[in-house]
């Protein structure tokens, strides 16, 4: 290591570590600590001293050892060979590390992120002369069969291209050209550069966000839907499935990359994604999914100040993407974690406590975070998007604590989980009470282009009938259900049905893991018809049972699992159906 | 700065007399370079030697808790020496069929057993990519665990229990019957009793050699009366042998933690003590991480015969499942059985609550040629109609049961039989997985086939109908 020694240790406490003799170091800086090379980064700058968050355990590390600084900023290494690629939480591969130290994560190792053996055939799209600015597309790597990865010149470098590559194989390390910039030194470009994991990427303007992420999981879609670029979160008390959502919206949502972050989660479940994702077929391309998925694991077990950086470094990893002109979700399971870490390293360095412990400077944070999504114009001209999707896990599942509170103010999608729901087993178990999406406006007219202009009509009538059963139940709740008349009573059998029908969701069955938007929109179609025409005839004076035992109803209820997603002429065959019985109960009743 | 820099030629220095005792916390200054989480012994005047571990180091001052507790420890006549190293324990095979303290000392008058190899007691963090996602079913011959919340070989599932409710009861149970189906597995059982009364031990130590295990259990005691600081080190000693016995023996080793609840409150009692920020009701910042630590050790490996199963039992203060304890605990296993009292009031033995109740790794582990092709959707059956069971009662005690409608008098009756033929069961009664899938069939029966909206047609042929 030929780093120069910035400072020696005064004092250790866990993963926050003093240092003495400070001479020249720089705020953020990345460090190495101890002969062992432990990664850190520095926090917080004094005269003489310095504080440093180390990024391994520092069992054994003792006063007076040294402090090497690396004089750049903890950053990620950006090119070809992220894909399909499981990183802990400052980029380390985790699969070359098992390589180098067996079963357990060793201190110190030191794997490079990008591989730099293996070799990428590049095909340049500029030639030299060529004035380019940061962002700007030098060629592409064909990643894997469905991800084009466009070579980009970093951001903040401009000037004209000296010279370029032909196309050929290259590893991430050999040059690939030169830019004179307009100062008139010289840049080398590469197939990959760096970025500090801290500091967004810069783009050229937000663009609105009027295109929904189509998620597959109906009661997102059709209730809640989150628009490309948009930030949700998901509070849920544990057992409330809110890595079953999570995992399910990263299968099947369309965007065309993942970055799924494990932060402070289960070791089993980063697992779990590892075996069955390579395994799994999207439905859109007909490839791997791990194909288009970067993972990021810093399970509970791994050091805490990791964990802290993990979001960073996967919010960063997905702002690559987009430049490349890419929409990217990330999923980042659990937001409360990395404020639990935030809050532990705080706490470590004797920092003010605000609420419940954490520093008061939590809602920036957050802030900071979530502010990082977003639909762009990138600096190469392309539209591209983040969208975000962070997990919360309020202490006791009770949303009033400062994380679910203060995420709230800077997200526009809450799919709030709920204990009752999860306790009877209906998946995916997202309130339809207190969740609510800002980004319905806006993106109600994709949906009338895709669905038809029903749609919003039916929500709405839906949406309608929910709040009515939520006052009818306490109804029944006093006097049973016997006492509604059966104009009421049928609001419940309505909802009961549409609860059976449309909103629980098997993620584990072939056909109903995923809805495409034009069966969603059928589907809700169908039953607020039922619910249309049903309410007239029992005005009539047709009874509820009647009206339930039309045989169309059990069709309805198993349409999810029977009408495969390819062809939804079945729907309309229900459909019809369903207005010939009616027409028939109206008959008798006329 | 001191002139040597070799750590191995100053650990092992001796320092007479400390700074500070607080607790069990002791402060040492003007020493060469500590390590962070070093081991140290403390001799007291009578030249008795207690280990401990270094929580904060720094030029000035020195701090370690004392594992055995400071008591009679002296200000001017206390010895520390700094050993240079991470506290380790020598573990082998051998120590099966032994009993340990928190430390793993032998306190069962035998002599110390040959070991095989140190290990860190804290352990690494496995590498995620090494994990083997565990799907192997374990029976453990109870109906409600089996069939609702199913115990996956490599998970972590601990009981969420209550004072007086009998979760020893169930862990020996658990202990005493589970097995993988159709091999014959070596296996061992780890206990770590931590801050547990001597009956509760012996308990356990008696349900153990009457089912003739004793020899394949390696007990580690850290009892109510000995030092609550050595709570501390007791499950991680604990789950160093674990480790030691799946990775580098290849065999199944269940975990038993008992109670959880102490080790958090030792935890705790550190903290405050340190002056740290606490979070919720004084339990330190790094309480979920801590924990995590512990949890996450268990699991399978790729490449590697045996599995760490964890059953930790910990009693949820005033049966609060949202207390700091239980809460994080959830958020780190993989499921919990839930105990309820009003259950075990009613004599309904194990008194696990219905809905709260969840194995997360049970999808995978259970179906077609791992335990019975209906059991998914059986499952899934029983937990909706219980779920309504449980609406229908709170309306019943409303509007009084007469006024309940047919259908909801059948719900009523499900309940009934569910709680007390599928969930109730004896102490010594071992039911295979067909006895408990064929008693779910009996029990859905007091239900009409049109109830059951989660099973397929040919299942309610083949099994409702018979």
């Amino acid at each position: 290591m030929n780093d120069r020694i910035i400072g020696r240790i005064k004092r250790v406490n866990g993963p926050v570590i003093e240092v003495m003799g400070i001479t020249d170091a720089a705020m953020f800086e990345l460090v190495r600590v101890g002969e062992e090379n432990l990664v850190g980064e520095l926090i917080k700058l004094e005269t003489d001293s310095a504080v440093v968050q180390v990024y391994e355990d520092t069992t054994g590390i003792a006063p007076y050892d040294p402090v090497y600084g690396a004089a750049m900023q903890l950053s990620v290494e950006l090119g070809p060979g992220m894909i399909g690629t499981i990183y802990d939480g400052i980029q380390r591969p985790l699969e070359a590390i098992r390589a180098t130290s067996d079963i357990y994560i060793k201190r110190g190792v030191a794997v490079p992120s990008l591989d730099r053996s293996k070799r990428w055939h590049f095909v340049p799209v500029v030639k030299p002369q060529d004035r380019l600015s940061g962002g700007a597309i030098l060629g592409t790597v064909q990643e894997t069969q469905r991800i084009v990865h466009k070579i980009l010149v970093p951001p903040g470098d401009a000037g004209v291209l000296e010279s370029i590559v032909p196309e050929g194989d290259y590893t991430v390390e050999d040059p690939i050209g030169a830019l004179k910039t307009d100062d008139g030194q010289r840049k080398e470009l590469f197939l990959m550069h760096r970025w500090p994991i801290r500091l967004q990427r810069p783009t050229r303007k937000r663009l609105p966000m009027d295109i929904p992420l189509v998620t597959g999981q109906r009661v997102i879609d059709a209730l809640f839907p989150v628009a490309k670029g948009g930030t949700v979160s998901i509070p849920g008390g544990f057992g409330t499935g809110k890595t079953m959502t999570q995992q399910a919206v990263a299968k099947w949502c369309d965007a065309d990359l993942i970055v799924y972050i494990g932060c402070g989660e289960r070791g089993n479940e980063i697992t779990d994604v590892l075996t069955e994702f390579p395994k799994l077929i999207d439905p859109r391309t007909g490839r791997s999914l791990m194909e288009r998925t970067i993972l990021i694991a810093n399970t509970s077990n791994m050091p805490v100040s990791a964990r802290e950086a993990s979001i960073y470094t996967g919010i960063t990893m997905a702002e690559y993407f987009r430049d490349q002109g890419y929409h990217v979700a990330v999923m980042a399971d659990s937001t409360s974690r990395w404020a639990e870490a935030l809050r532990e390293l705080s706490g470590r360095m004797e920092e003010m406590p605000a609420e419940e412990g954490f520093p008061a400077y939590l809602p920036t944070r957050i802030a900071e975070f979530y502010e990082r999504a977003g639909s762009m114009e990138t600096l190469g001209g392309a539209p591209g998007s983040v969208t975000i999707i962070g997990a919360v896990s309020p202490p006791g599942g009770d949303f009033s604590e400062p994380v679910t509170q203060h995420t709230k103010r800077f997200i526009r999608c809450f799919w709030a989980l709920d204990r009752h729901l999860a306790n009877a087993r209906h998946y995916p178990a997202i309130s339809w009470l207190d969740s609510y999406s800002e980004y319905l406006n806006d993106v109600a007219p994709w949906w009338e282009q895709r669905a038809g202009s029903e749609w919003v009509a039916d929500r709405i009538e839906i949406m309608d009938l929910l709040q009515r059963e939520v006052r009818l139940q306490q109804v029944v709740k006093l006097v049973g259900p016997d006492a509604l008349p059966d104009t009421q009573r049928f609001v419940l059998e309505v909802c009961t049905l549409f609860k059976n029908a449309f909103l629980q969701q098997n993620a584990y069955d072939k056909i109903d893991a995923f809805s495409v938007v034009e069966k969603q929109a059928k589907m809700i179609h169908i039953i607020a018809t039922y619910w249309r025409r049903g309410s007239e005839i029992i005005k009539r004076g047709a009874t509820l049972i009647e009206l339930r035992k039309v045989k169309v109803y059990q069709d309805i209820i198993k349409m999810k699992f029977s009408i495969p997603n390819d062809d939804l002429s079945g729907l309309d065959k229900i459909e019809a159906r369903l207005e010939r019985s009616m027409d028939q109960l109206e008959a008798l009743h006329a | 700065m001191p002139e040597i820099r070799d750590r191995r030629l100053l650990a092992g220095r001796e320092y007479i007399g400390a700074d500070k005792i607080d607790g069990p916390l002791i402060f040492v200054s003007k020493t060469h370079p500590v390590g962070y989480r070093e081991l140290i012994e403390c001799v007291d005047k009578q030249g008795h030697v207690r280990l401990g571990i270094v929580l904060e180091s720094s030029t000035s001052v020195v701090v370690a808790q004392v594992f055995e507790g400071t008591t009679g420890l002296t200000l001017p006549d206390t010895r520390v020496r700094f050993s240079g190293e991470p506290p380790t324990i020598s573990v082998s095979k051998e120590m099966l069929g032994r009993m340990f303290n928190g430390l793993g000392l032998p306190i069962d008058g035998g002599p110390p057993p040959r070991g095989d190899i140190d290990l860190d007691v804290n352990g690494m963090a496995i590498n995620p990519t090494s994990r083997q996602y565990p799907r192997d079913f374990i029976q453990t011959g109870i109906s409600v665990i089996d069939g609702m919340n199913t115990l996956i070989r490599g998970q972590k599932l601990p009981i969420f229990s209550g004072n007086g409710l009998p979760h020893n009861e169930l862990a020996a149970q658990i202990a005493r019957q589970a097995r993988i189906r159709g091999t014959a597995t070596e296996f061992a059982v780890v206990f770590a009793a931590m801050g547990v009364k001597h009956d509760v031990a012996q308990f356990f130590i008696r349900s153990f050699e009457e089912s003739g295990v004793l020899e394949n259990v390696a007990l580690f005691l850290s009892l109510a009366d000995d030092p609550s600081i050595e709570r501390l080190i007791t499950p991680r000693t604990a789950l160093t042998l674990a480790e030691h016995l799946a990775f580098n023996e290849d065999m199944h080793v269940l975990v038993i933690m008992t109670d959880m609840t102490n080790y958090c409150e030792s935890l705790r009692e550190i903290s405050t003590i340190r002056g740290e920020i606490p979070s919720r009701k004084g339990y330190p910042g790094y309480l979920y991480s801590d924990l995590a630590e512990l949890y996450e050790r268990s699991g399978m490996i790729k490449g590697h015969k045996g599995s760490i199963t964890s059953l930790p039992i910990l009693t949820m203060p005033n049966d609060d499942i949202s207390h700091p304890i239980p809460d994080l605990s959830g958020y780190i296993t993989e499921g919990q059985i839930v105990f309820e009292r009003e259950m075990d009031g009613r004599g309904i033995y194990p008194p696990v609550a219905g809905l709260p109740s969840l194995s997360r790794l049970m999808k995978d582990g259970i179906g077609e040629g791992m335990t019975r092709e209906d059991h998914p959707h059986l499952a899934s059956q029983l937990f909706a109609a219980y779920s309504y069971v449980k609406d229908v009662r709170n309306l019943a005690s409303v509007i009084g049961e007469e006024e309940l409608t047919p259908l909801d008098h059948n719900y009523l009756e499900f309940g009934k039989a569910f709680e007390q033929k599928f969930v109730s069961q004896r102490k010594d009664e071992n039911r295979t997985i067909e006895q408990t899938l064929d008693m779910g069939w009996e029990v859905l029966r007091s239900l009409p086939v049109e109830e059951l909206h989660r099973i397929t047609e040919e299942e309610i042929e083949k099994y409702y109908g018979a």
